[in-house]
């Protein structure tokens, strides 16, 4: 066999064998680097793109933190039964601002991908403090500290400039703001409820969203993530679902 | 550099290498392994023939078989829908009461509607929507906006105080908070507002005073004789159907703090016939049940 042969006399070469090594080595890194030539490709244009405001990140973060996505996945697969569940197949360009992203693999809650305004602030943080007081055949941990638990503010800016390190467009004008815009997502018909439209758009949802206007707790952040789900672009629900 | 021999037991070249008189066979590779390696090779050819495989700089190669899972799944929902048009039109074409007497048509829009309210209605009406504490028993409770099915779709489709510019708007005001009312006369409706439904043990002079706070602030809402109102979706409140509590205490806080529950609406997520098979499935719900 000439293979078995070729590879008796590249054994029997240092240098030789040394490159061959390397060069076998290398396409297993190649496979991985490759897909990333056609990136542009892959992820969609949307240029209604919208950012996580600050109060999304840290609720975001929370959702890292308590480890939602073990169980929760974000991700709608573009299978029959997954689109007609949850509606249209998650796209690259949704995932664009996330970082790391949360797609996961595990479902042993349901895909939270387009959970975003299907069901009411209320029922959330209901939920969230004992989701058996709403689905009785829930089988989620409880989460109620994070009613309890104040938002930590402080470093909202800091967080918002790590993301723009990778790459998430956000302006100096809504670093400088993130512990207002925070404030004020969470407490509309305050001041600083005006500046959050102002640099996030008028379609970011201005609410107290754990029914305590005034207080920023951990429930409002994440309330706020789950209910922007799915949301930051449309992109989604305008990819021409019949085949030609 | 070591040469090999032929071993004389097996007919095998030796490597060359030899250890304390030991001598290692240079067996070939068996067969099966290669023909196995030569499959997998052939298949992978085969695969970047005919599906989408190598990166080309700025598009990859799209494969022979021109397979794309987008239209893979658009496909499968489109033939999906053409195999359910066959019932489907039938209940988009049919008005409610037409629907409801065909039996055959109903089994079917209790099957699929039963997963339709499962994804979407139960987290909050519960499974066999029997309801919770701010979410009201649909299954049995009376209509807050009226029970006639083109009133019920209409209230799927654009929810209660929720984000669609069709909306219903119900909101109670927080008398307590918002100082409407003082702690005195919040004590007192509150008795004459569980007296309505409950047998009460209040002092008349209590319930009367009670009534006279309900007729100046709650009976705009929730009618003179407090059996509610459909327009404004104002609860009846002389039956034993409560959606935040009915004790003495529930009913406190409801004056005290308001309410103004929240349904989203579904327009934009789900098709008019779905909303047309849970609206009739909803219904069929209520008869079983009641």
């Amino acid at each position: 066999m000439s293979i078995f042969g070729l590879h008796y006399k590249l054994e029997r070469s240092a240098i030789g064998f040394t490159l061959a090594v390397i060069v076998a080595a290398s396409i297993g890194g190649l496979v991985e680097i490759a897909p990333l030539f056609t990136i542009d490709e892959t992820v969609e244009p949307a240029p209604d793109m919208r950012v996580y405001t600050p109060l999304e990140l840290a609720g975001r973060n929370i959702y890292i933190r308590e480890g939602c996505y073990a169980c929760h996945s974000q991700m709608i697969r573009t299978l029959r039964d997954e689109v007609e569940r949850y509606g249209p197949y998650s796209l690259a360009v949704e995932s664009k601002y996330d970082h790391p992203m949360l797609w996961g693999s595990k479902r042993t809650g349901p895909d939270l991908a387009r959970v975003g305004s299907k069901y009411s602030d209320q029922w959330h943080v209901a939920h969230l403090i004992n989701p058996r007081d709403v689905v009785v055949e829930s089988k989620m941990p409880p989460y109620g500290w994070l009613m309890r638990n104040k938002l930590e503010l402080n470093d909202l800016g800091l967080h918002l400039k790590a993301m723009r390190k990778v790459g998430v467009p956000y302006s100096d004008a809504q670093i400088a703001n993130a512990v207002k815009d925070a404030i004020g997502q969470a407490s509309p018909d305050s001041d600083e409820a005006t500046g959050v439209s102002e640099r996030y758009g008028e379609a970011t949802n201005v609410r107290a969203f754990d029914g305590l206007p005034g207080t920023v707790t951990e429930m409002d952040a994440v309330v706020a993530y789950l209910q922007i789900l799915g949301r930051l672009t449309d992109a989604a629900h305008k990819t021409p679902m019949k085949a030609e | 550099m070591s040469v090999g021999e032929r071993d004389p037991y097996t007919g095998h070249m030796t490597t060359g290498h030899e250890w304390n008189g030991i001598k290692e066979l240079n067996a070939p590779v068996p067969k099966a392994v290669l023909f196995f390696l030569a499959a997998t090779f052939i298949f992978a050819l085969g695969y970047w023939i005919l599906m989408p495989a190598w990166p080309t700089g700025v598009a990859y190669t799209r494969g022979l078989l021109g397979i794309d899972q987008r239209m893979t799944v658009a496909e499968s929902v489109a033939a999906a829908t053409r195999d359910r048009a066959v019932w489907a039109q039938k209940v988009i074409d049919g008005d409610y009461a037409a629907v409801q007497a065909d039996v055959a048509l109903m089994r079917t829009v209790r099957q699929t509607g039963r997963t339709l309210f499962g994804d979407n209605c139960a987290v909050c009406h519960g499974q066999q929507g029997q309801g919770g504490k701010g979410y009201p028993a649909i299954a049995k409770a009376p209509w807050l906006w009226g029970g006639e099915p083109e009133t019920v779709a209409e209230t799927i489709r654009v929810g209660i105080n929720a984000a669609h510019p069709d909306t219903r708007v119900s909101q109670m005001m927080a008398f307590g908070r918002d100082n409407i009312l003082e702690r005195p006369e919040l004590l007192k409706v509150a008795a004459y507002v569980h007296s309505l439904s409950h047998k009460s043990d209040a002092p008349a002079a209590t319930l009367k005073d009670g009534k006279a706070v309900f007729e100046a602030n709650c009976v705009a809402c929730h009618g003179d004789d407090a059996k509610g109102k459909r327009d404004v979706g104002a609860p009846d409140l002389t039956d034993n159907f409560w959606i935040y509590g009915s004790d003495l205490q529930g009913i406190y806080e409801t004056i005290y703090r308001g309410r103004q529950g929240q349904m989203p609406g579904w327009e934009n997520r789900l098709s008019s016939l779905e909303r047309k098979i849970l609206t009739l499935y909803l219904l069929d719900l209520r008869q079983t049940r009641n």
